[in-house]
C-alpha cells in the first residue's frame, strides 16, 4: 500500500530538481551586473510611489472564504461519490438533503450580492 | 520488448539489491519527464505556428528548417539572460516561487496512465492526488506576486489566485461526477470503466457532456490561458505576477503554464475521452497501441487550447467571476444531482 506512494515522493523530488537546476544554471551562465535602477521595482519608468504591499479590495478575501466553504463540500462529496452504487437510494437521499442545505446558503450569498463584481 | 525489460529488471535486482528499486523508479521518472519537457518546448512552437496559420502568416521560420530549432534557441537565450532580483523583493521567496509553480505541474504526472498499466504509481487515490497537486500551483503564483514587492505583480497575483480558486470549485464538482460514473478514484480504473465494447459510446463525455465542457473551460481558466489570461493582461497590469522575473525565473513560469496545459489535456482525455481506448473497437483501430490513442486525444485537446486563443477576445474580470460562480457552479451542482438520480434508475448504461 504505502510502497505505491514511493514513486510519487520521488517524482515530487525530481520535480523540485527540474525547477532548481535551471535557476542555478541561469545564475552561473548569465551575466550578473546589478545596478540600482535595474533592481528597482518596475513602475512604467517612474520611481516607485509607495510600498507595493497596499490595501486591496475586500472581495478577494470574500472569494477566498467562499472557496474554503465550497471546497469542503466537494471534499465531503468525494467519498460519497465513490460508493454511491453500494449505499443506493438511502445514500442518494441523504446527500440530496445536504446539497439542498448547501444550495440555500449559495442562494443567500448570491442574493446578498457576494458574487457581484462591477 | 516486455521480456527485455524483465531481464533488465532481474539483472538490476541481482546486481544492486535494495538500491535497484529507487534507481529503476528514477529511470522511469526520467522516461516520463523528458518527453514532457520536450512536448512543452515544441508546444510553444506549435502554438506560434498554429496562431500564425490562423492569422494567415507563416509563424517562426528562420531558426532551422520550418522554425524547428526555435524552441531550442529560445531556451538558450533565456538561459544566458541575467536573473534580476529586485532590491525590495523578498529574495528567498522570489527565487523559490518559480520552482513551486513548476513542481506540481510535473509531479501530478506520477499517476497519469498512458496506456493499460502504463503509469508510474498505481495508487487508489489517484484523482485526489491530482486535485491536491493542481491546487498547489496557485502558491507559486501568489508567492511570486507577493515576493516581487511590485504593484503590478501584486495585483496580477491577487487576480490570478481568485480566478484559480473560483474555477477549481467548478472543476471539483465536475470531478465528483466522474467519480460517480466510475465508482473509483484510480485513474486506470476510470479508463477501464469506459470500456464496454461499444467504443466511444461508452466514454463518459456522453452522459457527462456538460461536465466535460465545464471541466475543459475551467482547465483553460486554471492555466491562465486566453481568453482567461487576466493575470497577464498587458494593457492593465503589464505582465501580472511575473512582471519582475527575467531569464530562467520567467522561463520556469512559462514551462509550468505549458506543462499544466498538457496535464489538463491528459486528464480530460483520461476522464472523459476514454484515455488509451480506441474510438471503435474493431480490427484496424484496436490494433494501434493505446499509447497512440492517448497521445492523439491529448493533441486534440491541446489544439483546442490554441484554437481558443486564436478565436476568443479576453474576458473582463467581472465576466470571468460571473461565469465561474453564477454559471458553472449552479450548472455542476444540478448535473451532479441529475447524474446521481440517473444512477438510481436502470437507464444508467455506463
Amino acid at each position: 500500500m504505502l510502497e505505491n506512494y514511493f514513486p510519487v515522493l520521488l517524482f515530487i523530488i525530481v520535480g523540485l530538481a527540474v525547477g532548481v537546476a535551471p535557476m542555478v544554471l541561469g545564475r552561473l551562465l548569465g551575466p550578473h551586473r546589478p545596478d540600482s535602477a535595474k533592481l528597482s521595482p518596475y513602475e512604467c519608468g517612474f520611481e516607485a510611489f509607495e510600498d507595493a504591499r497596499m490595501q486591496f479590495d475586500v472581495r478577494y478575501y470574500l472569494v477566498a472564504i467562499l472557496f474554503i466553504l465550497f471546497d469542503l463540500e466537494i471534499a465531503f462529496l468525494f467519498p460519497w461519490a465513490v460508493v454511491l452504487k453500494e449505499i443506493g437510494t438511502f445514500g442518494f437521499v441523504s446527500m440530496l438533503v445536504f446539497l439542498a442545505l448547501l444550495t440555500v446558503g449559495f442562494i443567500y450569498e448570491w442574493m446578498k450580492g457576494a458574487l457581484e463584481w462591477e | 520488448m516486455m521480456e527485455l525489460l524483465q531481464t533488465l529488471e532481474q539483472t538490476g535486482q541481482n546486481l544492486l539489491g535494495p538500491l535497484w528499486l529507487p534507481l529503476w523508479t528514477l529511470i522511469k521518472i526520467v522516461v516520463i519527464v523528458a518527453p514532457i519537457m520536450g512536448s512543452v518546448a515544441y508546444l510553444t512552437l506549435a502554438e506560434r505556428k498554429i496562431l500564425g496559420f490562423m492569422q494567415v502568416r507563416p509563424g517562426p521560420n528562420r531558426v532551422g528548417y520550418w522554425g524547428l530549432l526555435q524552441p531550442l534557441a529560445d531556451g538558450i537565450k533565456l538561459l544566458l539572460k541575467e536573473i534580476i532580483i529586485p532590491s525590495s523583493a523578498n529574495k528567498f521567496l522570489f527565487v523559490a516561487a518559480p520552482v513551486l509553480a513548476l513542481m506540481p505541474a510535473l509531479a501530478a504526472w506520477a499517476v497519469v496512465p498512458f496506456g493499460d498499466g502504463m503509469e508510474l504509481a498505481n495508487v487508489n487515490a489517484g484523482l485526489l492526488y491530482i486535485l491536491a497537486m493542481t491546487s498547489l500551483g496557485v502558491y507559486g503564483i501568489i508567492i511570486a506576486g507577493w515576493a516581487s514587492n511590485s504593484k503590478y505583480a501584486f495585483l496580477g497575483a491577487l487576480r490570478s489566485a481568485a480566478q484559480i480558486i473560483s474555477y477549481e470549485l467548478a472543476m471539483g464538482f465536475a470531478l465528483v461526477c466522474v467519480l460517480l460514473a466510475a465508482q473509483s478514484m484510480n485513474l486506470g480504473d476510470i479508463v477501464r470503466g469506459q470500456s464496454h465494447g461499444y467504443g466511444l459510446l461508452g466514454w463518459y463525455f456522453i452522459p457527462l457532456f456538460p461536465m466535460f465542457v465545464v471541466y475543459f473551460i475551467a482547465g483553460v481558466a486554471e492555466t491562465n490561458r486566453a481568453p482567461f489570461d487576466l493575470a497577464e493582461d498587458e494593457a492593465t497590469i503589464v505582465a501580472g505576477f511575473h512582471t519582475e522575473y527575467s531569464g530562467m525565473g520567467f522561463a520556469l513560469f512559462f514551462l509550468a503554464e505549458y506543462a499544466n496545459m498538457i496535464l489538463i489535456a491528459a486528464l480530460s482525455s483520461v476522464m472523459f475521452l476514454g484515455g488509451w481506448l480506441p474510438p471503435i473497437n474493431i480490427a484496424p483501430f484496436n490494433m494501434i497501441p493505446g499509447l497512440f490513442w492517448m497521445l492523439g486525444k491529448m493533441s486534440f485537446m491541446l489544439f483546442l487550447f490554441l484554437w481558443f486563443r486564436a478565436t476568443f477576445p479576453r474576458y473582463r474580470y467581472d465576466q470571468l467571476m460571473r461565469l465561474g460562480w453564477k454559471v458553472f457552479i449552479p450548472l455542476t451542482l444540478v448535473w451532479l444531482v441529475v447524474v446521481a438520480a440517473w444512477m438510481q434508475t436502470p437507464l444508467w448504461l455506463w
